[in-house]
């Protein structure tokens, strides 16, 4: 058996790490950014990243991809350590990573098929109605099945969203990166993208990082669970507890966690600037 | 003062630096897969055939204004009839070219930089790295090509549609005859003159593409970010192109003369 074998092996497993930070350093200029960071995600749970606006929340999912490079540290991502890989070698890593960006990022030149199905059309020889078929059965997972052919601008934010997720998750990658995806959006239109990454993580067994600064959505997705009934309707609940324990808050602090735990364990702290953020 | 210039030119050299980076990578990627075919011939076709009416215009007006100049001091010395030669030499080794340029500049130039800037201030280009797409091969490769292939051929048709609008000029307002004028237009030009005027276009859409793709994916600061992007396309793109044109000029009358 070959590193990759037994790589691939272990993150089959149950509550192997597909994510871990060890001792993670960034600084722009003067300004650190990340401070000797460390903390693991396991597979098919969702680790909850809280902290002010600018406090590195975003800058950990643009390490994870490679987007940007620590200064310092070790980041492994399913198994390989990708900050020490080129840009070319982080296109393999990619390939299991969804990122949804803040605004959406959408290509404003395509459609909402051709922005679904980006990843099939351009970088891979699938045929087209195979690549179609796949785009429409993620159009309707996500309801958004009527908006096919309609540009990015004719959406509302909370379409863009659901969009911007569909393109992630059309692949089938095995993590996904959400930042801040609910942030701007109306409380209706935020429960409905906390369903889909809740309905993500549990009937498809994807391990997530959610960056948010939205305590409802953090505390509604930790603290829910999707379940398919008899007839085969999807149905979001409360979350039994150890289905609640797999949701794993870090709270971000000039750079530094101040807190690592379960929702009920964020909501029973004592920590004053815990207190303050959560007030 | 020591520490601004200091500053300045550790700036200007990681822009030389990253310049030439991009430069080497969307050199690679013309010849190593992935190629995008199809960005290839959308971008063939904004650049070519979208600035046609744009060099049709400046190549007619500039051969006229041309000939009506030339034709007013060559009476001087009674030479009204070579007016076509000057015309056809000027327009083939010197004028067509940069002006075909600079038209490119503002027109592709502008474009491409808002273009990819605003495609950096919202996240579109992380977003395409994010998906396993290379920015460089599928923005910045099919570009330069464009820009390599369509700057001559804009540059003929400019250099031909100025010759002609130095006929109109001539024929009509010089009452110079048709014959005199084609013939002094041929007679001008020799195959020097014509490697020159092919030779230049290639090397200032090359330029003009790359500086352009450069600035825009370096764009920083929001919508505010782009419109500087833009402006400073066209401007360093248009001094590029007249500082091209002096050294080229030079290495060519070496080479070819």
């Amino acid at each position: 058996m070959n590193d990759a074998e037994r790589v691939r092996q272990i993150l089959d497993e149950t509550g192997a790490p597909v994510i871990v930070f060890d001792k993670v350093r960034l600084a722009f200029d003067e300004n650190e950014v990340l401070s000797d960071l460390s903390f693991t995600v396991i597979k098919g749970h969702t680790k909850i990243i809280l902290g002010a606006s600018g406090s590195g929340k975003s800058t950990i999912l643009k390490i994870i991809t490679g987007l940007l490079h620590s200064d310092a540290g070790v980041v492994w991502v399913n198994g390989q350590r990708v900050d020490e890989l080129s840009e070319q070698q982080m296109m393999i890593v990619r390939t299991d990573l969804g990122l949804i960006f803040q605004e959406g990022a959408l290509f404003d030149s395509l459609t909402v098929r051709e922005n679904v199905g980006y990843k099939y059309y351009e970088e891979s020889d699938m045929p087209l109605d195979q690549v179609d078929a796949r785009v429409k059965e993620v159009l309707g997972f996500m309801g958004l099945g009527e908006h096919i052919e309609k540009m990015p601008s004719e959406l509302s934010g909370g379409q863009r969203r659901r969009v911007a997720i569909a393109r992630a998750m059309a692949f089938k990658p095995r993590i996904l990166l959400y930042d801040e995806a609910t942030t701007g959006l109306d409380p209706i239109t935020a429960t409905t993208v906390d369903d889909e990454i809740i309905k993500l993580r549990d009937l498809e067994g994807v391990s997530s990082i959610v960056v948010t600064h939205q305590l409802r959505d953090a505390f509604y997705i930790a603290t829910n669970m999707a379940v398919r009934d008899a007839s085969g309707a999807v149905r979001v609940v409360p979350a039994s507890p150890e289905k609640s324990n797999e949701a794993e808050f870090i709270m971000l602090k000039d750079g530094l966690i101040v807190f690592e735990g379960n929702a009920e364990e964020l909501r029973r702290s004592t920590d004053p600037y815990l207190q303050t953020f959560l007030s | 003062m020591l520490s601004f210039s200091s500053r300045w030119l550790k700036h200007a050299a990681l822009e030389t630096q990253e310049y030439v980076r991009l430069v080497t990578a969307a050199l690679g990627g013309t010849v190593s897969p992935p190629i995008y075919r199809h960005d290839i011939v959308e971008q063939f076709d904004l650049l070519g055939v979208g600035s046609l009416t744009v060099v049709l215009l400046t190549g007619l007006f500039t051969g006229a204004a041309l000939a009506s100049q030339s034709g007013l001091t060559l009476d001087q010395f009674g030479a009204r009839p070579v007016v076509g030669r000057l015309v056809s030499a000027t327009m083939v080794k010197e004028l067509g070219p940069v002006l075909t340029a600079l038209m490119l500049t503002g027109r592709i130039g502008s474009g491409i930089a808002a273009e990819l800037g605003s495609m950096v201030v919202t996240d579109q280009i992380n977003a395409l790295r994010a998906l396993g797409t290379d920015p460089i091969r599928k923005l910045v490769v099919p570009r330069m090509l464009a820009g390599l292939v369509m700057t001559p051929i804009l540059t003929i048709i400019s250099d031909f549609v100025g010759i002609v609008g130095g006929w109109i000029v001539s024929r009509f307002q010089l009452q110079l005859s048709s014959e005199l004028y084609w013939s002094s237009v041929t007679d001008a030009l020799y195959v020097q003159d014509i490697y020159q005027g092919l030779i230049k276009p290639f090397v200032f859409g090359f330029v003009i593409v790359t500086i352009a793709c450069h600035v825009g994916l370096r764009t920083k600061g929001g919508t505010q970010g782009v419109g500087r992007a833009t402006t400073v396309a066209v401007v360093a793109g248009s001094v590029a192109v007249i500082a091209a044109d002096f050294f080229v000029t030079q290495i060519l009358a070496k080479a070819l003369y």
